[in-house]
């Protein structure tokens, strides 16, 4: 127990430490050789972490512009497949010329430009240029993809335990009371007794990719999977059709025709219902990635805060309150991954026990 | 600055809600302290909805 | 919104259904369900075990209810059959002495009648001797008297005199 809590809080340290030492040390995506300094680069950077990249960096060296790291293929679908490396974007500093056609890093989205790299912005500074269908390997879709490779391997590794013995071993130990713990908190009081067994491989999925993808978010690999909006949207779109796909008749007869109530009430409440049909997983999709977008944000603004008051407080003071605060909400946001993935899965299977539910009593 | 302020309007009247929530959520506790799984895993579900209706807000004002 | 519909790429949603969709039916089949099947199965073994561990408990119990009830059935008839020993020996003694009564008396009353037969017999007899007697006696006497012609003479005489044969 003891051992338990003390490499707990040291891994928290190691979360929030790494990530310190990183904004401290990097620089603007620029390259000018700058430090960040100004409560305004501060935000710059932020909002760039916070966004998908095509490369993945560890480390930039502010005085050099060097950057630690590898880059990411990058996938295009512009009149034919493209596939080239995103070293030739050269951290968004140069445009990259492929098959004739010129493409540069705009925020970390790819447009296609002239050979000069010519961005047409407007006012709001987002680019009218063409966007081609970028299907990269980006830093998320890595993420992702190290998620699945950890979820198949540790509970393939579960399933396969059962194998040798009734009781699992070793990681399978931690791992099969989470799975009963779905089951048996999540999906059956939920979905019903009966009913949970067709649902429990989306829930458990949903469950347990999204809880490592928020756990991921939080090491200092920088991954911000569940903070973007492509992912939640997704996620909820499963949600959204496997409760539509499951509907029973009592489910479209309470949206359509809304037994107990006067007839022009009904009427009323079509377009409600309807309408509600899509809002429920629009919450979900609003809610996981406010959540760690937000939790991103906060972390990372209390860690900025070591340079935001270097100036009143000294290099040592600031760096201490920096670190404790970002120390305890870290904890919190340990919390949070757990829980936002609790409540995804724990809405899914509401709102798909609501689908499948029988209405014996009207 | 509109923004600002509607954002401020969403965070007091989710922080009211959940003040609620977690305030009644307390008192049933503390009222049959056996029931408290099922009142904790309800309060969840509720300040859950009440986040993605004040977040729904948020990113829509924004 | 606006920012938010900026920032959506349609790449990254596209793969993310792609390896969502993989990672689904990887974990589904080669590990939601045998896991969920060996948890099944374990949990069934361990409520059957439960379940029989119950039914053992019942069995002994209602075992042991019935051992109760027939060692107070045995117990009842016990008492039943000594009280109906009992009840019996009573009424043998009492029969008995009923019948020592019964036989003494009877006893008793043939002794009675016996004695009365006896002394009747007895007396009848005595009655008998002192009539021989009596007669032997008269004999004897009247031999006696009668010896002598004369006496007899006498006596006819008296007879006569009496007899009046007017």
């Amino acid at each position: 127990m003891n051992r338990t809590a003390i490499s707990g809080i040291l891994l928290s340290f190691l979360l929030v430490l790494a990530p310190l030492i990183l904004l401290a040390s990097d620089s603007q995506p620029s390259g000018e050789g700058n430090l960040i300094d100004t409560p305004e680069e501060i935000n710059d950077y932020i909002v760039h972490h916070l966004q998908d990249s095509h490369d993945f960096t560890l480390y930039t060296d502010g005085e050099t512009g060097h950057h630690i790291g590898f880059p990411l293929p990058v996938i295009l679908w512009d009149d034919g497949l493209k596939v080239f490396s995103s070293s030739r974007f050269h951290h968004g500093e140069t445009v990259a010329e492929v098959d004739g056609n010129y493409y540069s890093l705009y925020h970390s989205k790819i447009y296609k430009t002239n050979a000069n790299g010519d961005l047409d912005l407007d006012e709001a500074g987002h680019s009218h240029n063409a966007r081609p269908l970028d299907f990269s390997i980006t830093k998320s879709v890595l993420g992702m993809l190290i998620a699945g490779i950890l979820l198949v391997w540790g509970f393939g590794s579960l399933a396969k335990s059962y194998k040798k013995g009734p009781l699992p071993t070793g990681l399978g130990r931690v791992l099969e009371p989470l799975v009963i713990y779905v089951r048996d908190d999540i999906a059956k009081p939920n979905i019903g007794e009966k009913k949970h067994r067709k649902f429990m491989g989306f829930l458990l999925t949903a469950f347990f990719y999204i809880w490592v993808l928020n756990l991921m978010g939080m090491t200092p690999l920088g991954f911000n999977v569940t903070g973007q909006i492509a992912v939640t949207v997704c996620l909820a779109a499963f949600t959204f059709f496997i409760t539509q796909f499951s509907g029973n008749k009592s489910y479209w007869g309470h949206i359509f025709w809304m037994p107990g109530i006067p007839i022009p009430m009904k009427i009323l409440l079509i377009p409600v219902e309807i309408l509600g049909m899509f809002t429920k997983p629009f919450a979900l999709l609003i809610r996981l990635f406010a959540n760690m977008t937000a939790g991103h944000f906060v972390v990372m603004s209390l860690i900025a805060l070591m340079i935001t008051m270097k100036a009143q407080f000294g290099v040592v003071a600031s760096t201490g309150i920096a670190f404790f605060l970002a120390f305890f909400i870290s904890l919190i946001e340990l919390l949070v991954a757990f829980l936002q993935a609790y409540i995804f899965t724990m809405l899914s299977a509401l709102f798909i026990g609501m689908a499948v539910a029988d209405h014996d009593d009207h | 600055m509109y923004n600002l302020i509607g954002a401020g309007l969403i965070v007091i009247g989710g922080g009211i809600g959940l003040g609620q929530i977690g305030g009644k959520a307390m008192e049933g506790i503390s009222r049959q302290p056996e029931a408290t799984g099922k009142i904790q895993t309800a309060m969840i579900i509720i300040a859950a909805l009440l986040e993605g209706l004040a977040f729904g807000a948020l990113i829509l004002g924004k | 919104m606006e920012q938010l519909i900026n920032d959506f790429s349609p790449g990254l949603f596209f793969m993310q259904i792609l390896i969502f969709v993989l990672i689904l039916f990887l974990l589904i089949k080669f590990a939601w369900r045998p896991i969920l099947e060996s948890l099944k199965i374990r949990e069934e073994s361990i409520q059957d075990a439960l379940n029989s561990a119950e039914k053992a408990k019942e069995e002994m119990a209602t075992l042991q209810a019935d051992n109760k009830k027939l060692l107070d059935e045995a117990r009842k008839e016990r008492d039943q059959i000594l009280n109906d020993a009992r009840g019996i020996a009573n009424s043998i003694k009492e029969e008995a002495k009923e019948d020592a009564t019964k036989q003494a008396e009877k006893m008793i009353e043939d002794a009675k009648k016996a004695i009365n037969t006896e002394k009747q017999a007895a007396l009848t007899e005595v009655k008998t001797k002192v009539a021989e007697l009596s007669l032997q006696i008269t004999e004897k006497v009247l031999r006696k008297e009668l010896k002598d012609s004369k006496a007899q003479k006498a006596l006819i005489e008296d007879f006569i005199k009496d007899v009046n044969l007017s």
